[in-house]
């Protein structure tokens, strides 16, 4: 897969689907590749992390730790991002994620992540907008489960 | 020091001016003869008029006679010859000798100079002083006496020549030279003190650019080299004035000498004609004198000159003599004694009332007392300034500027320099390290004096009886470098092996053995020197081959493969399939070399690379065009600098209008110059696909060895599966490939496999020795300053010093690191003497006793538990960290 292909995989993420390609293609440039084999982790619930991982390939799930164990919340396939929020934010990670199977990711480092969007400001606003859908589906899921609460 | 140059030349080669002054003494007979001998030839051999009839009582006729003077004139040509080639010899030896003997004595009082002052007098300054300024004065010595004399005595018998014509004349003829005699002195004295001024503003233009070479981070930091520049543009002026004047003045009593050397001709013609016409002289005695007169000149012009050079020299030996002459510099005797091997350091030293404090500043220790057990621990604790001083006061690397320092009731100042030095070691916070391998700096505390003589045959051994007798010549000293000067003994070590042992202890002890280790991995060794190393590196890298056979480890290193393409190397590597030894294979230049060009034409890849190269420039300009000049990650990652950005767009854009054949040859090259650099599995361009490509890649190498020519065998070392490769690093020669891209976490993993791989073939320890061959770098620049302090502290330790002063040398390091430093200076100086200024006032816990000091005095001092209680100075300072 060249840099074309992740490109592509890049553009069908929200959070960067209205970014430049070009700025995009300097993403993936930049960025490292890297293969994880069945049942290998990318990360550890609750240590901090430094990158986030964009998947090329392959499926990864992620774990949550409960009392009874790690249980499976969700599994995550291409063209979807792991690990955000940790290279947006200095907070530990939420969960472990794991490769399910033969799993390709581009590895987005937080200091490469920042340099972009400290030189291209574009970026940052569309980041900023998508945030602030998430931000506020968030609060209406919460108005709307408040409310269900109340009633 | 002597204070002016004729009192030094004359206290170190007064026997050798002598010689000079005879030997040119003993020439003056010939000289005059050579001068005579023609005349005779001409009236008396050859005009015939005095043909004597027996030379030596061997009869002659007129042609013999003619015969006898010529082989007398060639006779005397070449004693004349002989003098001055003997005379100038000795000059030139005796000047360079006396050079070289005020160069050591300059260099040996910058030993002796106390610490304060290289606070006020920078190297800058200290460097052309002994370099630069003092070169003339070891042309000027051999002249000293032997150019006056001769010159003058050759002056003398040329006045006497026309005094005997003529007294009347001969007073004429040295009217002058009592006038000139007053006048070119007064006109020399300005001159003089330009000549001051300019060696002053010198001096600060050196110290200024010292101070940028020191600073230059700091000057692109602040974009300021214009100020800089403006700086000492300024200075350079001012240089140039002082410069200019000085040759208008020089000039102009060359001039003012010249015209009065004219002026006495006139009195010859008007004094000498009218004495011709009146017929009181002869005319021949007139143009006799005239003639003797012009021979004067000579003589005086040279006298002049060598005025002038001797108030140059002057002035340079005093300006620089008085900068070294200072009335503080340590004595002489305390730096030279040696003291007796089993000499050591007890008792208690006693600081009574000590104070130090810079001239017209507030002292920074005012009245320190107290007492310092040497078998003891002390720390220092408290806030303020004077730590450090009264560190360096403990250690006898500071006197105090009031105050006594007593050991066992003797003056601690005096005791000699080989006594302190080493039974006492002393780390400061920024330890500095010397441009050596990291071993040398280690072993660097045991260095004092030359302990075994190298091994030499017989003839180094007679060439160097030579250097020690010339170096005794010159004042100088005849300790031998090449000896071994390491002080094994002092160590506790028996020799090498066992001192190696004791630095490996103590590198682990300061945790700094990884480190080592690391810049082991990182190095080269020469197989031929090392083949032992050689052949265990190959074990290993048989040992890494079956290793990475286990899918643990898998697919994390990409191994060379003479008959595979390796698509984690780059491309050159994988067409030159070696590493490139020297600039003729550099990766840089490929493009340029062309024996590569002709591999890449006969296997027909010529066309692809270009293609490749457009691919890989249009990429690099539509990714980077955006960023700013400098931004990181053209460095990072762009094959293409930010300067020549817009050069490779215009070539893209000429190769999209025009077609890849209107590019100009150069282009061509710059083209051709990426797919080199390429790294298939890291830049995913999509470019060398493996099934079209690679099999022809795979050629190229195959051609690329058979084909090249014997003059360039020696440029690139192959990669050899059997083979050590003495171009890599001991890392790369172990794994024998890339450590792969996209494998989550390869580095510490590749890391881990290495280190089983090596404690398994017990290669770790013959890594850590090559890795104190590390070159530090100036002043230990390479390591990092957390590693320098870790290594001063392994120096200081390593002489076993019956006293050890630590002043804050760990507040560098990590927490980590620093709690196992801790550990082990305490272990290593259990039931010895330790005084150290600790950071934080916890640290003193575990300590004997503790002073506390605040505002350059002491406020409490005491055992560790007796000053823990509330109320005291010290129990804040525990809880205010």
């Amino acid at each position: 897969m060249s840099i074309a292909e992740e490109v592509e995989c890049l553009r069908r993420i929200p959070l960067f689907a209205n970014v430049d390609v070009a700025k995009l293609k300097l993403l993936a440039f930049t960025s490292e590749r890297v293969t994880f084999k069945p049942g290998e982790t990318l990360f550890h619930q609750d240590e901090m992390g430094s990158a986030a991982y964009i998947v090329l390939d392959g499926e990864a799930e992620v774990l949550v730790r409960t009392p009874e164990g790690p249980r499976p919340v969700a599994v995550l396939g291409r063209s979807e991002i792991i690990g955000e929020i940790a290279i947006l934010c200095d907070v530990p990670r939420t969960a472990t994620v794991r490769a399910r199977s033969h799993l390709v990711t581009l590895c987005v480092s937080k200091d490469l992540f920042f340099r972009l969007v400290a030189e291209f400001p574009q970026m940052a606003m569309q980041i900023m907008r998508v945030l602030a859908q998430r931000l506020d589906n968030t609060t209406r899921q919460l108005r709307e489960a408040l409310s269900q609460h109340g009633a | 020091m002597e204070s002016s140059i004729y009192r030094f030349i004359l206290r170190h080669s007064v026997r050798q001016q002598l010689v000079l002054l005879l030997l040119t003494l003993a020439s003056f007979p010939f000289l005059y003869a050579s001068l005579d001998l023609p005349k005779r030839i001409v009236n008396e051999a050859i005009g015939g008029s005095r043909v004597p009839d027996a030379v030596l009582g061997v009869p002659v006729d007129q042609v013999g006679y003619l015969m006898v003077l010529s082989g007398l004139f060639l006779g005397l040509v070449l004693i004349n010859g002989a003098f001055k080639y003997a005379i100038n010899t000795y000059k030139g030896r005796l000047g360079e000798r006396m050079l070289r003997r005020l160069r050591y004595e300059l260099y040996a009082r910058v030993l002796r100079f106390p610490l304060p002052r290289f606070r006020r007098m920078s190297s800058g300054e200290i460097i052309p002083m002994i370099t630069a300024e003092v070169e003339p004065l070891g042309g000027f010595i051999g002249d000293a006496f032997a150019v006056p004399v001769f010159q003058g005595g050759t002056l003398l018998v040329y006045i006497g020549f026309i005094f005997m014509q003529d007294p009347v004349l001969g007073a004429a003829a040295v009217s002058l030279y009592p006038f000139q005699g007053w006048l070119i002195p007064r006109l020399q004295r300005k001159v003089n003190q330009l000549g001051k001024r300019r060696v002053r503003a010198m001096r600060t233009i050196s110290d200024r650019i010292g101070e940028t070479v020191s600073g230059v981070a700091d000057v692109h930091a602040h974009d300021t080299s214009a100020w800089h520049l403006a700086d000492v543009s300024n200075r350079l002026g001012d240089v140039y004035e002082i410069r200019f004047e000085i040759y208008q003045r020089k000039f102009f009593i060359k001039f003012l000498n010249n015209f009065i050397n004219q002026l006495t001709p006139f009195f010859f013609y008007a004094i000498g004609g009218y004495l011709v016409i009146k017929g009181e002289l002869s005319f021949g005695a007139l143009v006799a004198v005239l003639a003797a007169y012009k021979d004067l000149a000579a003589p005086w012009k040279e006298l002049l000159d060598w005025y002038q050079q001797k108030e140059d020299n002057r002035i340079k030996y005093e300006q620089v003599v008085e900068q070294f002459n200072a009335p503080d510099l340590m004595d002489e005797e305390r730096q030279r004694a040696d003291i007796p091997p089993d000499a050591r350091l007890t008792g208690t030293l006693e600081l009574a009332g000590v104070t130090f404090g810079e001239e017209g500043a507030a002292p920074v220790l005012d009245g320190v007392s107290c007492e310092i057990p040497l078998d003891g621990h002390t720390a220092v604790v408290g806030t303020g300034g004077g730590k450090e001083e009264l560190a360096q006061i403990v250690a006898r690397l500071l006197a105090p500027t009031a105050g006594r320092v007593l050991l066992n009731g003797q003056d601690y100042g005096r005791l000699p320099e080989a006594l302190t030095g080493r039974r006492i070691a002393y780390v400061g916070p920024a330890a500095h390290l010397f441009a050596a391998s990291l071993r040398e700096n280690l072993v660097y505390g045991l260095r004092h004096r030359p302990v075994a003589p190298p091994e030499r045959g017989d003839g180094e051994a007679a060439r160097r009886r030579r250097r020690v007798a010339e170096a005794l010549a010159a004042g100088n000293t005849d300790h031998d470098v090449e000896a071994d000067w390491i002080d094994y003994a002092a160590a506790g070590c028996d020799g090498p092996e066992s001192l190696m042992r004791r630095i490996r202890h103590l590198l682990r002890g300061v945790d700094l053995e990884d480190d080592v280790y690391a810049l082991g991995l990182n190095r080269t060794v020469d197989p031929v020197r090392r083949p032992d190393v050689a052949e265990r590196v190959l074990a290993a890298r048989a040992a890494v081959s079956d290793l990475l056979e286990n899918p643990q480890y898998g697919e994390l290193v990409e191994r060379f493969d003479p008959e595979a393409f390796n698509s984690n190397a780059t491309v050159a590597e994988n067409l030159l399939f070696g590493t490139p030894v020297g600039p003729v294979f550099a990766i840089e230049t490929l493009a340029e070399n062309p024996y590569m060009l002709h591999v890449l034409d006969k296997v027909g890849l010529t066309e692809g690379f270009l293609k490749a190269g457009h691919t890989m420039a249009a990429t690099m300009v539509e990714l980077f065009s955006g960023l700013p000049p400098g931004h990181e990650f053209f460095e990072r990652f762009s094959f293409i600098g930010f300067a020549d950005l817009p050069e490779f767009q215009a070539i893209v854009a000429r190769a999209e209008k025009d077609g890849p054949d209107s590019l100009k040859p150069a282009e061509r090259t710059r083209l051709l110059g990426l797919p080199f650099r390429l790294i298939p599995a890291r830049h995913r361009l999509g470019l060398f696909k493996p099934e079209e490509v690679r099999p022809r890649l795979l050629e190229a190498r195959r051609v690329f060895a058979a084909d090249l020519p014997a003059d360039l065998r020696h440029a690139v070392e192959f990669f050899d599966p059997r083979r050590y490769n003495a171009a890599a690093s001991i890392q790369d020669n172990i794994l024998f490939g890339k450590i792969a891209y996209g494998q989550p976490q390869a580095q510490p993993r590749v890391g881990a496999m290495l280190e089983e791989v090596m404690e398994r073939l017990d290669l770790r320890d013959v890594v850590i020795e090559i890795g104190l061959d590390h070159p530090v770098g100036i002043a230990g620049s390479r390591l990092s300053a957390a590693q320098r302090q870790k290594a001063a502290l392994v120096r200081a330790l390593l002489k076993n010093p019956d006293l050890l002063v630590i002043a804050e040398a760990t507040a560098g390091l990590d927490g980590q690191a620093r709690a196992r430093v801790h550990a082990t200076l305490l272990e290593e100086r259990a039931g010895r003497g330790l005084f150290w200024v600790v950071q934080q006032a916890s640290l003193a816990r575990g300590m004997d006793r503790v002073l506390v000091l605040r505002g350059g005095r002491i406020v409490e001092q005491g055992l560790f538990d007796a000053l823990e209680k509330d109320g005291t100075v010290f129990s804040e300072l525990l809880v205010a960290q």
